[in-house]
């Protein structure tokens, strides 16, 4: 594949196959020598115009992992906020010789422009584009989902398989949250079965279309009224949704669609409690909750870089590049 | 994967393509070893690792994915016939080290796996079904390198076609076979391709 | 030389006649004409249409004279077969004040390309809070009768009835961008399935059909003209025509733009593709052409809103919103109307030129093809084909959303005041008025 912009951009067996290579990327970190000389001689450019430390500092690791070289460009104190626009910071990373941008911009279309405007020869990376996607999140949820749900029930490997007949709720500000719009692309690319759970507010008109299917009625859907849950992924609710009426109040959002002790353990046994971070505690999501055996928290993050690891991988060898 | 499994939505992006292909040879192909060979090659290959490393202890058999893996297997069977001792047998999966990667269509990443000992101090005897330019031999030194130091390293092939392009040669080799460098020398195991048979085709 | 002969030209699509201009007026209508004085146009296979009339055009100067001047605007105007152009007041200043449109009409009468109408602003500043000196505009030589705040909304209800009582008294227009702010806050694109798949914040439809309902109700209630810029929905044309049912006076445009294009484009991400009121589904584009061919929707104006490149050449949240459409607008309305069926030439020129002059007040133009008529034309060749190329046109906004496509119909010629402004497909000069 050329670019990464979207989840929509992989089909059922590209997804797996991503999933395949960062299984193995995955081994490799279990080393004592975690390097691999695989991407040795090129040049990756994560170009941050958001705030992210975590999915930079991913993002970084799998390069360096492979041996790229890694040139970080946060939009603090740079040119950018003088005033440079979008284009001429593009023109100077490809007379630096980026191979691949991995971009996070807070305007939804950024990366999809960065690839095709003409501005650059290299591949682009969306690390997070505005209220669009994030397709890298998406593969590192379906990666974890995959090693604990198929995985540890078939008691072997999971190469080569995909989520079939599994099902998936996400909880929160669909609206606002490209994780949520790459998920439920993913998520179906792969064979499982989303439900979409929010307040009225906070669902996009127009997600009729969307291969998944909705509820307002978070108890419900917990108790198995769109079928058995194998997963329940919480988004993140900004606090500042509150001021736009979106929702009245933090205590009725949390009383109505937080994650609490007892929605999770009205969950089937299985079943896994995640969340893409950062997480607001007492929000959307209980302590209790997020600390529980159930929760892939943790794991989630540490899966991001082997992921990371084979979506480069993926891009920056073999002919395309 | 196989190479049947292409995708076919419009951004162009299809899954890695397996570094063998299990497909049938070419009508202008023409069969070098049968079965019965293979098994005599192997049968030899059994004595001579045992003889070079007086026994077999200390040893450790890494195949290189894919039928590299089948016939360390063999091998190890073999192994413990004649010296009644389990050899432990891997897989060393050298994707990540080649030199060529941007020259090929993206290669899927084999497993690799290593036995539980570990390769410190042991005698690894890398196994291969072709040895060519040698390029695949010295990624897997290199990837061995990450795993640990082994006493040290020979290396069995089924097949040797030569054109080296590295000073890398082979410990032992099952049949020496002379080919131009327009021909592609193909090999069937019955654990992957149903049958046991080494193939030349293409050439003049 | 001020004598023109032009030879079987097909008036608004009739039967080829003659037609003989002299000294500004159409002097004689008929067959085998002839001139010794005239210099000869061959009309064979050309449509003669009144001049064309835009009631909304965006000419930038004041203020943006890196996006557009009178001047680049004019020509663009007369390449286009248009006679005059109404220009908005989002210029900087904002034309509010007697002083900056009889400016903008100076510069108009300077360039001498059309017959350049400056539309006066509603409120101060575009404010929205006061009503900005509407008599004062209509009593300038610029003579502004269409009154808009064009880019904004007058959203205030008092205000906007205020503003439809005040221009009654000089026989004055209030033309509405409806858009209902805080239903449209930072909205990029057309509210639906689209931009629920691209993460962009939706421009509901309803924000413009809130606006026209109670703005063609206040109209109704106090007795005034009401005209709707940009209308872009199908339930937008629902409203005007039951307003219109019940008597009220209201009048609509539409642009070309959207009767051709949708938000399915904006999946590129390409802001050439960013516009307000935003491009929206096939069914609204469907109702909008048959909004016009029942004339629900009375007219065809551009929107002309030329940028300077640096503002679309950027991700979509941080371009600025417009499409250029004086040099496209005919081919346009001959690919979407004409060449469907919908429209024939004697109703596009109603659409595009004799309905807006009447709306604009304008008493020279948009007048039939007749001995003794100001002679403000426009042959257009129907059968021509022409590569858009937004780099070979007269404006200098290089946005224009139809670069690369084949066009339908050009215009070979342009006569304004009886002289031409355009000739064999290409500018030629323009009139020096004293």
């Amino acid at each position: 594949m050329k670019h990464l912009l979207s989840a929509a951009d992989l089909d059922r067996d590209a997804a797996v196959s991503v999933l395949d290579v960062a299984e193995q990327m995955a081994a490799t970190q279990q080393r004592e020598i975690k390097k691999l000389p695989t991407l040795r001689g090129r040049t990756v450019v994560n170009l941050f115009y958001e705030d992210s430390t975590r999915t930079r500092i991913s993002f970084e690791a799998a390069a360096k992992r492979l041996s790229a070289d890694v040139i970080n460009f946060s939009a603090k104190g740079s040119s950018v906020s003088k005033g440079e626009s979008l284009k001429d910071t593009a023109l100077t990373l490809e007379a630096m010789g980026a191979d691949v941008v991995v971009v996070r911009h807070p305007v939804s279309g950024a990366p999809h422009r960065l690839a095709h405007a003409g501005w650059i020869r290299g591949a682009v990376v969306n690390a997070g584009d505005g209220t669009h996607e994030h397709p890298t999140q998406a593969l590192l949820d379906a990666f974890t989902l995959r090693r604990r749900l198929v995985g540890e029930d078939r008691g072997d490997s999971s190469l080569g398989q995909d989520l079939k007949g599994r099902r998936v709720a996400i909880v929160g500000d669909v609206l606002h949250s490209r994780v949520a719009r790459s998920n439920v692309l993913l998520l179906h690319t792969l064979g499982a079965e989303v439900v979409l759970v929010a307040p009225p507010t906070l669902l996009p008109v127009g997600i009729g279309s969307w291969p998944c299917t909705m509820s307002y009625d978070m108890d419900g859907v917990i108790n198995g009224d769109h079928g058995d849950l194998d997963a329940v992924m919480m988004l993140r609710v900004q606090q500042e949704r509150m001021n736009a009426a979106y929702f009245p109040s933090a205590r009725e959002y949390s009383r109505r669609y937080g994650l609490d002790a007892k929605r999770v353990a009205a969950l089937p046994d299985h079943a896994l409690v995640m969340h893409p971070g950062p997480m607001n505690r007492g929000l959307e999501i209980s302590a209790e909750a997020a600390d529980s055996a159930r929760s892939t928290i943790v794991e989630q993050v540490a899966n991001g870089v082997a992921v990371r690891m084979a979506v480069l991988y993926l891009i920056l060898s073999g002919e395309n590049s | 994967m196989s190479s049947a499994q292409r995708a076919t939505d419009p951004s162009g992006t299809s899954p890695p393509s397996p570094a063998v292909s299990p497909a049938a040879p070419a009508p202008d192909a023409r069969a070098v070893l049968e079965a019965a060979e293979i098994s005599r090659a192997l049968s030899r290959i059994a004595h001579e690792v045992l003889e070079r490393n007086k026994g077999a202890g200390g040893l450790i058999l890494l195949g290189i994915p894919t039928r590299g893996v089948h016939l360390a297997r063999r091998l190890a069977r073999r192994l413990a016939e004649i010296e009644g001792t389990e050899v432990p047998v891997g897989a060393l999966d050298v994707t990540m080290h080649r030199d060529d990667l941007r020259r090929q269509p993206i290669r899927a990443i084999g497993a690799t796996n290593v036995p539980a000992e570990g390769i410190d101090d042991h005698v690894v005897v890398l196994v291969d079904d072709v040895l060519y330019s040698g390029r695949t031999i010295r990624a897997a030194l290199d990837a061995l390198s990450d795993l640990g130091r082994p006493r040290a390293v020979r290396l069995a092939v089924l097949v040797d076609r030569g054109h080296r392009e590295l000073p890398i040669r082979a410990d032992h080799v099952g049949k020496n076979l002379p080919t131009s460098q327009l021909e592609r020398v193909r090999v069937h195991l019955s654990e992957v391709d149903g049958e046991d048979s080494v193939w030349i085709e293409g050439g003049s | 030389m001020s004598v023109y002969l032009l030879r079987g030209v097909s008036p608004l699509g009739a039967e080829p006649v003659d037609l003989l201009i002299r000294d500004g007026v159409i002097a004689e209508l008929g067959t085998r004409l002839s001139a010794a004085d005239a210099r000869v146009i061959d009309g064979a296979g050309l449509v003669a249409l009144p001049g064309l009339v835009d009631l909304h055009t965006h000419l930038r100067e004041p203020g943006r004279e890196d996006a557009e001047t009178v001047e680049s605007g004019s020509r663009a105007a007369a390449r286009g077969g248009w006679t005059a152009v109404h220009a908005m007041a989002n210029t900087d200043p904002v034309a509010d004040t007697a002083g900056v449109v009889e400016q903008v009409w100076r510069l108009g009468r300077r360039s001498g390309w059309v017959d350049v109408r400056p539309v006066g602003a509603v409120t101060v500043g575009l404010g929205g809070e006061r009503l900005a000196e509407l008599g004062a505009m209509a009593d300038s030589a610029a003579r502004v009768s269409v009154f808009s705040d064009d880019g904004m909304c007058v959203h205030d209800a008092v205000l906007m009835r205020r503003a439809l009582e005040y221009v009654k008294a000089f026989d004055g227009v209030v033309a509405q961008h409806a858009q209902e702010p805080r239903l449209t806050e930072n909205a990029q694109m057309h509210e639906g399935e689209v931009s629920a798949a691209l993460g962009l914040t939706g421009w509901p439809a309803v924000a413009e059909e809130a606006i026209i309902a109670r703005d063609v109700l206040l109209a109704g209630h106090v007795g005034s003209r009401l005209h709707v810029c940009h209308v872009s929905t199908a339930g937008s044309v629902e409203i005007i025509r039951w307003a219109k049912a019940r008597g009220i006076d209201v009048t609509a445009e539409v642009t070309p733009h959207h009767l051709l294009l949708t938000d399915e484009l904006v999946r590129t991400y390409d802001p050439v593709y960013k516009v307000n009121p935003p491009l929206r589904t096939a069914d609204d584009v469907a109702a909008l052409r048959a909004a016009l061919a029942d004339g629900t929707i009375d007219i065809v104006a551009t929107d002309h809103a030329p940028h300077p490149v640096e503002a679309k050449d950027c991700e979509w949240g941080s371009a600025a919103m417009g499409m250029t459409g004086l040099e496209t607008a005919l081919s346009v309305v001959q690919e979407a109307m004409v060449d469907t069926g919908l429209l024939d030439w004697a109703q596009v020129a109603t659409r595009m030129s004799s309905t807006p002059a009447r709306i604009g007040r304008l008493a020279d133009q948009g007048r039939p093809l007749a001995v003794g008529e100001p002679a403000h034309l426009t042959l257009i060749d129907p059968a021509a084909v022409w590569d858009c190329d937004p780099a070979a046109m007269a404006t200098s906004g290089r946005n224009s959303p139809l670069r690369g496509r084949k066009m339908s119909g050009q215009v070979v010629a342009t006569f304004y005041l009886g002289q031409p402004t355009v000739l064999d497909g290409a500018l030629n000069e323009p009139v020096e008025l004293s």
